[in-house]
C-alpha cells in the first residue's frame, strides 16, 4: 500500500521536476542577458563617466543630479535645468497624443474588420498584420522619402501649382507625430480586433430591442465590452511610443529629440554612460507605472498580449 | 435596402475611417517600392520602369556583408530561441501549476515589456563590462545573444497558444495505447505542436531580421546588419538603390509574416 | 506478489480516492469501493455526474491512482502500473482520435507501440476496419468523418491491441438519439464477437438497463447496489436506486407479518398489500414500499383496496401516465399501455381505484 503510493507519487514528482527543468534554458538566457544587463545599468548610473565612453568605478550621484541641474564650472552651484525634463515631457505628450489618435482611428478600423463576413476577415486582418510585423526602420524611411523637401508630396504640390516652394515637413514635430502614429497604429488595431471579434452581437440586438440608438449601443454596450482590448492596445502603443528611437532619429533629424535618442546620444557622441543609464532607468520607471496601471485594470483577467 | 436598416453591426462612417487608415498605412510603402523600379536616379521623379537599381543593390559590397551578418545572426538566434521557447512552453503548460510558474512566465515575457532602447543600452553596457573584466568579445556572438533574448518571447507565444489549444486527452489516449511518455511526445505531442513551433520560429526570425535599435547600438565595426546598413545609406545622397534595398527587405519580411499567418489559420 | 489465489477478472478491492485540494479542504471521490468484474462481462457503472464512476474508470485505465485499496487484473496488482503498461484500452468520451493521423493510422497506433510485426498490424487493422464497417473510410483524416464514424474508429482503435478489458467512458453521449440506439446494439454485438470484458460508464439508466450483463449503481463515491438489470429494476436496494432507475411510487406502511422474502404491509389508507423483501432483511414497524407505475392497474373505485382521485393525465403515444392523488394525500403514478379498443377515459377529479398485484411491491432497506 504505502509502497504503491510512494512509487506513484515519486513518478509524478519526477515528471513535474522534468517539466520545470524545461523552462531553465529560456529563463537562464533571459536572466543573464536580459535582466542582468538592467542591473548593470542600475550600477552604472551611480558611477562616473570615463573620458572615452564607459565608466569609472567611483560612486557618484552626479548622473541623477545633472538630470535636473546644471553645475557651474567655477563655483559648483547648482541651477535647475529643465532641458532633459522638457524632452521627457515632450515624449510623454507625443506618446499620449499618439495613443489617443491611434485609439480614435483604430477603434473604427478594428470594428470594421471584425464585422466583415468571416471569410473576408482574415484578409483584412492580414492587411494590419503585415505592417505590424514589418520593418519599422523601413516603414519610417518610406515616410521620410515622401515628406522630405524633394519628396513626392512636395513634388506634386509644386507641379500642381498649389505652392511654389516646398513645405518643410521633415525634421518637425509634425513629422515625428505622423511617424509615431504610422508606426504604432497596427499595435492598437490588433488587440482591439481580438476583443471585438469575440463580441456577442446578440447583445447588440438586445440593446436595439431595448430602444437604444446606434450611438448608444456603441457607447453603452460595444465599448465597455471591448475594454480589455482598448486597455491592451493603449499600453502597446504608449510604451513603445514613449521610448521611441527610430522615429525621432529619422524624422526628427537630431534636432527634435525624444527620450529614446537622448539616451542613445549619451552612449554615443556625448560619451556619458552614467547619465544615459540614469535616463534609461527614469524611462523604465515610467514604463513600470504604465504596466502597474495595466495590471490593476486587468487583474484576474490574464495578461493579454497584442497578438 | 432592407438589410441596411436592420444590420445591427453597422456603424456609420467606420468603413470610411478604416479605408483611410489602411491607405495611410500602405501608401508610403507602396511609393517606396514603386520608385525602386524607377529608371531615374532622382527618387521622386518617375521616368520609366527599370530593374537597374535592384541589380545595383544586389551588387553592393556593403549590402552583401550586411546580408551575411544578418543571416548568421537571425538564423542562429531563431534556432536557439525556438528550441528554448519550445522547451519553456512544454514546461509551463499542461503541468500541475508549480510555485514560481507565474514568475517564470513573467520573466519570459519581460523582453516584450522593456522599451527597445533600454534593452539596447543595457546590452551594450553588459558587453562592455564583459569585455573589460574578462577580456571576452564574441564579435557577432554578442549580436546573436542579444537577438536570442528578445526572440524567445516571440517564439514562445504561438507555441504556448498551440499547446493550450491541444487536447490533453490525446496524450492520455496515446498512453492508453501503450505509448511510453517519450513515444507519446514524439508521435503525438510533437507532430501536433509542429505548426506552433514553425509559426513561432517564423516570428522569431522576422523580429530578429527586422531589428534595428538593438543591432545598431550593440554591433561593433564590420558587424552591420541589413537594417543598420540601410540606415547608414539614408545619411548619404539618396538614389533608388535605397528603395530597392528596402523593397528586398520588405519582401522577405512579408513572406515570413504571410507564412506564419497562414500556418496560424490552418489550425482552425 | 499476493496471497490471493489468482482468479480471472478485474477486481476492485476497497478502493478509495481522496483529493487534497489546498485551501478547499479534502474531497472524497471514492469511498471503499469493491467490485468484481468477470471475464467477458458487459459491466456498467451507473450514476449521476460526480458520483465517482469516471474516477473509478480512470483508475482502472491508469490515469488516476487510488489513495487506498488495490486493483487486480487476473490476480495481478495493476494499480501502480502506468497506463501504457496495462492491457486495458479506453474509448474516450470525446473519442480523442489523433487529428494528424488517418483512420487506419489511428487504429494501428497501439499495435505499433507494442512493436508488433508489420504484417500482423496490417492484418489486424483490416480486420478491425471490417468489424466496425469502416473499410471504405480507412484513408480519411479523422476530421473528415462523421461523429458516428469517429465513434466506430475509436472503438476499433481500442479493440485492435486485443485488450483484456475495454473501458468505455460515456461513449454514446455525443450522438443523437437514433444513432445512439444503433450504437447500443452495435456495442453489444462487438462485445459478443470479441469476447472482451467491457466496463461501461454512463449516467443514462435506460442505456445501462438495455446493454449490461450487470450494473453497479453509484452515488457520492459509493457503490449502492450491484446486480443484473432485472434485479436492480425489480428489487432496488434503497430509495436512491429505486428513484434513479425508472419512475417509482413510494408508499409508507406498517409491517403486519413478515416471512423470508415477503411481508404483508398495511398502508396508511388501511389497505393491505403483499410485498417482496430484500435478502437477509426482516422488516418491522414503519417501512417504505416501492411500486413501479406500470405494475399498478386502475380499477373500479368501489371494489379496490387503495383509492384515489385523478390529478392529471399525460398521453405518451405508446402509453398514458395517470398522476393520481391517494386518499392519504400521497401522489401515485400509474402507467398503462394504450391498446386499440381498450382506451380508458379518465378526467381530472374522477375517483379511481388502484390494484397492486401481489409481489410487485418491494420493501426498501432504508
Amino acid at each position: 500500500m504505502s509502497a504503491l503510493q510512494r512509487s506513484t507519487a515519486k513518478r509524478d514528482a519526477g515528471i513535474d521536476r522534468v517539466s520545470r527543468l524545461l523552462t531553465l534554458p529560456s529563463l537562464a538566457i533571459i536572466f543573464v542577458f536580459g535582466i542582468l544587463p538592467l542591473v548593470i545599468m542600475l550600477v552604472y548610473s551611480f558611477l562616473k563617466p570615463a573620458a572615452y565612453g564607459g565608466v569609472e568605478w567611483e560612486f557618484s550621484t552626479e548622473a541623477y543630479v545633472s538630470f535636473f541641474f546644471t553645475q557651474d564650472i567655477f563655483d559648483e552651484t547648482l541651477t535647475f535645468n529643465p532641458d532633459y525634463l522638457s524632452i521627457y515631457l515632450r515624449s510623454f505628450v507625443f506618446a499620449v497624443g499618439t495613443m489617443i489618435a491611434c485609439l480614435l482611428l483604430g477603434f473604427p478600423t478594428a470594428y470594421f474588420i471584425a464585422t466583415r463576413p468571416a471569410h473576408q476577415r482574415q484578409w483584412w486582418l492580414l492587411l494590419v498584420t503585415i505592417p505590424f510585423w514589418s520593418n519599422l526602420l523601413i516603414r519610417t524611411v518610406a515616410i521620410m522619402l515622401i515628406i522630405r523637401d524633394e519628396g513626392l508630396v512636395n513634388h506634386w504640390l509644386i507641379n500642381l501649382g498649389v505652392i511654389d516652394r516646398p513645405i518643410v515637413m521633415l525634421y518637425t514635430n509634425f513629422a515625428i507625430v505622423l511617424g509615431l502614429f504610422y508606426s504604432f497604429f497596427p499595435f492598437m488595431v490588433l488587440p482591439l480586433y481580438t476583443s471585438l471579434e469575440k463580441l456577442d452581437f446578440r447583445l447588440v440586438e438586445a440593446g436595439f430591442d431595448l430602444y437604444a440608438t446606434r450611438g448608444r449601443v456603441l457607447r453603452r454596450i460595444i465599448i465597455p465590452l471591448a475594454k480589455p482590448g482598448i486597455v491592451a492596445g493603449c499600453l502597446l502603443v504608449f510604451i513603445p511610443a514613449l521610448g521611441a528611437y527610430v522615429t525621432p532619429l529619422i524624422l526628427g533629424g537630431g534636432t527634435h529629440l525624444m527620450i529614446g535618442d537622448l539616451i542613445a546620444q549619451q552612449f554615443g557622441s556625448s560619451r556619458n554612460w552614467p547619465l544615459g543609464a540614469a535616463q534609461a532607468l527614469i524611462l523604465m520607471s515610467g514604463v513600470l507605472v504604465a504596466l502597474f496601471f495595466y495590471a490593476r485594470n486587468t487583474a484576474g483577467k490574464g495578461v493579454g498580449h497584442g497578438r | 435596402m432592407a438589410g441596411r436598416g436592420t444590420d445591427v453591426r453597422r456603424q456609420p462612417g467606420f468603413g470610411l475611417i478604416a479605408g483611410l487608415c489602411l491607405t495611410i498605412l500602405y501608401a508610403p510603402i507602396l511609393v517606396l517600392v514603386i520608385f525602386a523600379f524607377n529608371a531615374n536616379s532622382i527618387v521622386s521623379i518617375w521616368t520609366g520602369v527599370s530593374l537597374d537599381w535592384f541589380a545595383k543593390a544586389l551588387d553592393n559590397e556593403g549590402f552583401h556583408q550586411a546580408a551575411t551578418n544578418t543571416m548568421i545572426v537571425s538564423i542562429t538566434a531563431t534556432i536557439i530561441a525556438t528550441m528554448a521557447a519550445t522547451a519553456a512552453a512544454l514546461g509551463t503548460t499542461r503541468v500541475r501549476s508549480w510555485r514560481g510558474q507565474s514568475a517564470a512566465y513573467m520573466t519570459i515575457s519581460l523582453p516584450l515589456m522593456v522599451p527597445e532602447i533600454i534593452t539596447a543600452v543595457a546590452t551594450l553596457s553588459f558587453f562592455a563590462l564583459v569585455a573589460s573584466v574578462f577580456g571576452i568579445n564574441l564579435g557577432l556572438g554578442n549580436l546573436i545573444v542579444a537577438h536570442t533574448v528578445f526572440c524567445i518571447p516571440f517564439a514562445y507565444m504561438p507555441i504556448r497558444a498551440r499547446l493550450e489549444d491541444m487536447d490533453l486527452t490525446l496524450d492520455h489516449a496515446a498512453a492508453d495505447l501503450y505509448a511510453t511518455p517519450w513515444m507519446t511526445f514524439r508521435r503525438v505531442t510533437l507532430p501536433l505542436l509542429a505548426p506552433g513551433i514553425v509559426s513561432g520560429a517564423a516570428l522569431a526570425f522576422i523580429v530578429s531580421f527586422d531589428d534595428f535599435t538593438i543591432s545598431q547600438l550593440v554591433a561593433g565595426p564590420g558587424q552591420q546588419t541589413l537594417p543598420v546598413f540601410i540606415w547608414s545609406m539614408t545619411r548619404r545622397p539618396m538614389t533608388p538603390e535605397l528603395n530597392a534595398m528596402c523593397a528586398i527587405l520588405l519582401g522577405i519580411s512579408i513572406l515570413f509574416i504571410s507564412f506564419s499567418a497562414l500556418i496560424g489559420q490552418r489550425r482552425r | 506478489m499476493s496471497s490471493v489465489v489468482a482468479k480471472a477478472g478485474l477486481e476492485i478491492r476497497n478502493v478509495g480516492k481522496l483529493f487534497t485540494q489546498p485551501g478547499k479542504g479534502d474531497f472524497r471521490a471514492l469511498d471503499d469501493v469493491s467490485l468484481f468484474i468477470k471475464p467477458n462481462e458487459f459491466f456498467t457503472l451507473l450514476g449521476p455526474s460526480g458520483c465517482g464512476k469516471t474516477t473509478l474508470l480512470r483508475m482502472i485505465a491508469g490515469f488516476e491512482y487510488p489513495t487506498e485499496g488495490e486493483i487486480r487484473l487476473n490476480g495481478d496488482e495493476i494499480s501502480d502500473l502506468p497506463p501504457y503498461q496495462r492491457p486495458i484500452n479506453t474509448v474516450f468520451q470525446n473519442y480523442a482520435l489523433f487529428p494528424h493521423l488517418t483512420v487506419d493510422q489511428n487504429i494501428a497506433f497501439g499495435l505499433e507501440m507494442l512493436r508488433r510485426p508489420k504484417g500482423e498490424i496490417d492484418k489486424t487493422v483490416d480486420e478491425m476496419l471490417r468489424l466496425v464497417k469502416m473499410t471504405e473510410m480507412r484513408g480519411r483524416k479523422t476530421s473528415q468523418i462523421s461523429g458516428g464514424q469517429q465513434q466506430r474508429v475509436a472503438l476499433a482503435r481500442a479493440l485492435a491491441p486485443h485488450p483484456k478489458v475495454l473501458l468505455l467512458d460515456e461513449p454514446l453521449s455525443a450522438l443523437d438519439l437514433k444513432l445512439r440506439k444503433e450504437m447500443q446494439i452495435e456495442l453489444k454485438r462487438l462485445q459478443h464477437e470479441t469476447g472482451i470484458t467491457f466496463v461501461f460508464v454512463t449516467h443514462d439508466q435506460e442505456e445501462a438497463l438495455t446493454m449490461s450483463d450487470r450494473i453497479a449503481v453509484m452515488s457520492a463515491g459509493k457503490v449502492l447496489q450491484v446486480g443484473s438489470p432485472r434485479d436492480i429494476y425489480d428489487h432496488p436496494a434503497n430509495r436512491f436506486v429505486a428513484n434513479f432507475i425508472g419512475e417509482t411510487n413510494f408508499l409508507t406502511g406498517t409491517v403486519l407479518s413478515a416471512a423470508p422474502g415477503r411481508a404483508d404491509i398495511k398502508l396508511g389508507t388501511g389497505a393491505v398489500i403483499a410485498a417482496g423483501v430484500p435478502d437477509g432483511m426482516t422488516p418491522a414497524g414503519e417501512v417504505t414500499v416501492v411500486v413501479r407505475p406500470e405494475h399498478a392497474v386502475i380499477t373500479d373505485p368501489e371494489t379496490a383496496a387503495v383509492k384515489g382521485t385523478v390529478d392529471t393525465v399525460v398521453y405518451f403515444g405508446t402509453d398514458t401516465h395517470y398522476h393520481l392523488k391517494l386518499d392519504s394525500g400521497a401522489p401515485f403514478t400509474v402507467r398503462q399501455q394504450n391498446r386499440r379498443g381498450r382506451e380508458v377515459h379518465l378526467a381530472a377529479g374522477q375517483p379511481v381505484g388502484i390494484d397492486i398485484p401481489g409481489g410487485v411491491a418491494q420493501v426498501l432497506r432504508d
